[in-house]
C-alpha cells in the first residue's frame, strides 16, 4: 500500500448464515441478493474503497444497508467472508488475534452509536482505556486522557459515572476515548445518530473542528444524508450491501449514479452541501486598478452595470466602485480609481457553504465576490445565481441578466461624461507634456 | 417383557466400586483438604466467646446495610444462644460457609466457560438440571460410601446440590452484558481475558452475586440432609429431634437454622446490591484517577 491510502478494502463480501462461501460465489457469479438462499443473508456485497490520510469517508444507507457490518470488518469485528481489508499497509483479514490486536491498539479506534461507555468507570478511566490496553503507564495515561477530556469540553466532569452524564456528554467521553489512542484512523458508527437534533448538529461542528486541528482519517457512518453531506469529504452511498456511489457531496447532489440516490438526494438541505465555488459565475464587471475612472466607466456601461469590481495587480480583489462615484471623479478630472474604492462589500471563501451566502446576498446590493485566500477574485455569486442552485435550475440554459444593480445613470449621460473625460484627460496630458 | 429391565442400578453399584478403587487416593486427598477446610472455620467460629462471634456479625451486618441489619442481627442471634443452639449454629454455619465456597469457587469459572462457549453451555445445562432436582438423599449414599461418615460427604453432597444456579446466573451475568461495550473493549485491542476481567465480571457482578446468594440459601436447605450423615450440627439436631420425637428439640434447632438463614440471605443479597461491585479489588480499580484530578 502506497502512503496515499489510509483505509482500503477490496471486494469485501460479508455473509451471515449456513455456508456463507458458496452464497459469496453465487454473488460473485451475478446472483442476486434475494437468490443466495433462505439460510445465508447478505450484508456487504463487493465492496470496495480507498480513503486518503486525513479523509472524513461517510458511508451512508438507511438501515440494513450493510453500513454497520462494513464498518465492523475494517477494525475486524468481523471477520470478511470474502476480500481484504488494510489499515495503514498491515492486511487485517484473516490474520491471527494477537496481530489483530496490534493493528487495534495502534492504528485503529472505534465511537459506538449507543456510546459503549463503561459504565463502572469513570469519564477519565473511560477516556485512558484504550491507554491502559496500549500499556501506557498508570500516571501517563491519566494525563493524557485528562488533556484530550478537556478538548472534548468536558473539563470538571472527568470524576463522574457515564450515568451521570447527559447523551451528547457521554458521546464526548465516547470520542474521548478513540481519541486519547492517537490513533490515525477514526471509526463512527452512528455516531451521532442517538441524539437529539440540536446537540447533533453541535456535536458535527465540534468534530469538524476536531478534524482541522488533528487531521485524523475518519470513517464514519450514517443514515441521515445531510449529516453525511454536513461531515463527508467524500460519501459512499450503500443500498442492499452494495455501495451504489462514492463521491464527493457535490457529485452525489449533483449527480447521482441511480434515481435511488437521486430519490434520496431529494430531501437534502442544498444550501448546506453546495459551496460558493461550486456555484459561482466568472465575474464580468471587472476593472483593473490602472484602467482609470474612464475604462471603469467604459466597462459599466458595456455591461450596463451599476458597479464593478477593481482588481490590483496579481488579480487581487481591492473593493467595489460605483457609477456615480466614478462619474464625479472623471468630472472632477481626477485618474486615480483607488480614491473611491470601497472596500466594504461582501467577498467568501469557495468553501462557504450557500446557507452562509444568504445575509450577505440581501445586505449587499452587488453580487458576493468569491475570492481566495490570497483575495485572488475567483467569481461572483449574484442572488440569481444563489436562487438558481437552491432549486436546482440550471443558469446556463437561458440568458439571464445577473449582473446587479442595474445602472442608473441613462447611457447618453455616461457617453457624453465619458467623451468630455477623453478631451479633458487629452488636454491635461498635453498640459503635463508641457 | 416381565424380564425386561435395564439394570441401572448395577451399573451404579459398579461405577460407585470402580470409582473407590481406583481414585481412592484423590478421595482421601478431597476428604483430608475439606476436612482441614472445616475444621479451620469451626475453630475459628466456635472458640472465641459468643458475644465476640456476635459482635463481629452486628458490626458486618451495620456496614453493608444499616443499623436495622445491625439490630436484628444482635437479637436472631442471641436468641440462639438463648436456646442453647449456639455452638451446633457455628457448626452448620462453618458447613454452609465451607460448601459455599467451595461450590462458588467451582461455579463461577464453569459459568464463565459456558458464556464464552456455546458448547460448554449446551453440555453444562442438562447436567446442572441433573444435580439440582435429583433428590439429594441420592447422592449422599455413594458420598456415604466414598468419603465415609462425617462432614465430608455433607459438603460434597451440599456442594454438587447447591452449585447450579451459581453456574446459571455468572453464565447470564456475563452473556447479557451489552455487546457493544463488549465490542468496545475489543475495538481498543483488548486480550479476551482483559474483557473479561474489566468488562464483563465487573458489569455482571450484580447477577452473579445473586446466584451467590442462591448458592448459599441452598447450602443451607441442605443442612439437615448433611446432619444424616454426621456432619452434626443443626441438621443433627433436628435428625436427633425426628427420632425421639422430640418437638421442642426440633423447634429450638429449626428456629436457629431460620435466624441463620434470613441473615445470611440479607447480608449476600445486600452485598450483591451495592453499586460498587464486591469485586473491585479484583478488577484493578483504585483511586489514583480521583487524586490526579484533585
Amino acid at each position: 500500500m502506497t502512503s496515499s491510502t489510509s483505509v482500503s478494502a477490496k471486494n469485501l463480501y460479508k455473509v451471515f448464515g449456513r455456508r456463507p462461501k458458496d452464497a459469496v460465489r453465487k454473488l460473485q457469479n451475478g446472483a442476486s441478493r434475494n437468490e443466495i438462499g433462505t439460510q445465508e443473508t447478505a450484508a456487504v456485497i463487493d465492496a470496495s474503497f480507498d480513503v486518503k490520510p486525513g479523509e472524513i469517508f461517510v458511508v451512508m444507507g438507511l438501515s440494513g444497508s450493510g453500513k454497520s457490518t462494513l464498518i465492523r470488518m475494517l477494525n475486524g469485528l468481523l471477520e470478511p467472508t470474502s476480500g481484504s481489508v488494510t489499515i495503514a499497509g498491515t492486511e487485517i483479514a484473516g490474520v491471527p488475534a494477537a496481530t489483530l490486536r496490534r493493528v487495534r491498539q495502534q492504528n485503529v479506534s472505534m465511537v459506538f452509536q449507543h456510546f459503549a461507555l463503561f459504565p463502572h468507570r469513570t469519564v477519565l478511566d473511560n477516556a485512558a482505556y484504550g491507554l491502559e490496553v496500549q500499556g501506557v503507564a498508570k500516571a501517563e495515561r491519566l494525563e493524557r486522557a485528562q488533556k484530550i477530556v478537556k478538548i472534548v469540553g468536558l473539563d470538571g466532569w472527568q470524576d463522574k459515572y457515564p450515568s451521570q452524564l447527559s447523551g451528547g456528554m457521554q458521546q464526548r467521553v465516547g470520542l474521548a476515548r478513540a481519541l486519547a489512542t492517537e490513533t490515525d484512523i477514526l471509526l463512527m458508527d452512528e455516531a451521532f445518530s442517538a441524539l437529539d437534533p440540536l446537540i447533533r448538529r453541535e456535536m458535527q461542528e465540534q468534530l469538524l473542528e476536531l478534524q482541522a486541528e488533528l487531521g485524523k482519517t475518519i470513517i464514519f457512518i450514517t443514515h441521515d444524508l445531510n449529516e453525511a453531506m454536513f461531515l463527508g469529504d467524500r460519501i459512499a452511498v450503500m443500498r442492499d450491501g452494495r455501495i451504489v456511489q462514492i463521491g464527493t457531496p457535490e457529485d452525489i447532489l449533483t449527480d447521482p449514479a441511480n434515481d435511488y440516490v437521486a430519490q434520496f438526494v431529494q430531501d437534502v438541505d442544498r444550501a448546506r452541501v453546495l459551496t460558493a465555488s461550486s456555484v459561482m459565475e466568472p465575474a464580468r464587471a471587472v476593472v483593473p486598478l490602472t484602467a482609470g475612472p474612464r475604462g471603469a466607466l467604459r466597462v459599466m456601461r458595456d455591461l450596463q452595470a451599476g458597479a464593478a469590481f477593481v482588481l490590483g495587480r496579481d488579480l487581487t480583489l481591492l473593493g467595489v466602485v460605483r457609477d456615480s462615484h466614478v462619474m464625479r471623479q472623471v468630472k472632477a478630472n481626477d485618474t486615480d480609481l483607488a480614491k473611491i474604492i470601497n472596500q466594504e462589500h461582501a467577498s467568501v471563501s469557495p468553501d462557504a457553504a450557500l446557507v452562509d451566502l444568504f445575509e450577505l446576498a440581501v445586505e449587499s446590493p452587488l453580487p458576493i465576490a468569491v475570492v481566495d485566500d490570497n483575495r485572488r477574485l475567483l467569481g461572483v455569486i449574484p442572488r440569481v445565481t444563489l436562487l438558481a442552485a437552491l432549486g436546482n435550475v440550471p443558469t446556463n440554459t437561458s440568458p439571464m441578466a445577473v449582473i446587479e444593480p442595474v445602472s442608473i445613470i441613462p447611457d447618453a449621460e455616461l457617453d457624453t461624461v465619458l467623451a468630455q473625460g477623453e478631451l479633458a484627460a487629452s488636454t491635461a496630458g498635453q498640459q503635463g507634456d508641457n | 417383557m416381565d424380564d425386561f429391565r435395564i439394570p441401572l442400578g448395577k451399573w451404579a453399584d459398579q461405577g460407585v466400586d470402580v470409582l473407590t478403587d481406583t481414585l481412592r487416593p484423590l478421595f482421601d486427598l478431597i476428604r483430608l483438604v475439606f476436612t482441614a477446610i472445616y475444621d479451620a472455620v469451626e475453630f475459628v467460629l466456635i472458640t472465641p466467646p459468643f458475644w465476640v462471634i456476635i459482635l463481629a456479625a452486628v458490626v458486618i451486618a451495620f456496614m453493608v446495610k444499616g443499623w436495622k441489619f445491625a439490630a436484628g442481627t444482635a437479637v436472631g442471634l442471641l436468641l440462639i444462644v438463648g436456646v442453647n443452639q449456639w455452638e451446633t449454629s457455628m457448626e452448620s454455619l462453618s458447613l454452609v460457609l465451607v460448601a459455599s465456597a467451595i461450590a462458588i469457587a467451582i461455579a463461577v469459572p464453569l459459568g464463565i466457560l459456558a458464556a464464552r462457549s456455546d458448547l460448554a453451555s449446551t453440555i453444562l445445562r442438562p447436567v446442572l438440571d441433573f444435580m439440582q432436582t435429583m433428590p439429594a438423599f441420592v447422592y449422599l449414599v455413594p458420598a456415604l460410601i466414598i468419603f465415609r461418615i462425617g462432614v465430608v460427604p455433607g459438603i460434597v453432597a451440599t456442594v454438587i446440590f447447591a452449585m447450579a444456579p451459581g453456574v446459571r446466573l455468572t453464565e447470564l451475568g456475563i452473556r447479557s452484558v451489552d455487546s457493544e461495550v463488549v465490542e468496545a473493549g475489543q475495538s481498543f485491542g483488548s486480550s479476551p481475558w482483559r474483557i473479561l476481567r474489566q468488562i464483563q465480571l465487573p458489569l455482571a457482578t450484580p447477577t452473579i452475586m445473586a446466584g451467590v446468594n442462591q448458592v448459599i440459601m441452598l447450602s443451607l436447605s441442605m443442612v439437615v440432609i448433611a446432619g444424616m450423615v454426621g456432619a452434626g450440627g443443626l441438621g443433627g439436631q433436628i435428625v436427633q429431634a425426628l427420632s425421639r420425637i422430640d418437638v421442642g428439640l426440633g423447634a429450638e434447632a429449626g428456629i436457629s437454622v431460620v435466624i441463620i438463614a434470613i441473615f445470611l440471605d440479607r447480608l449476600s443479597g445486600a452485598l450483591a446490591g451495592k453499586r460498587r461491585s464486591p469485586l473491585r479489588w479484583f478488577t484493578g480499580r483504585n483511586k489514583e484517577s480521583q487524586k490526579l484530578a484533585a
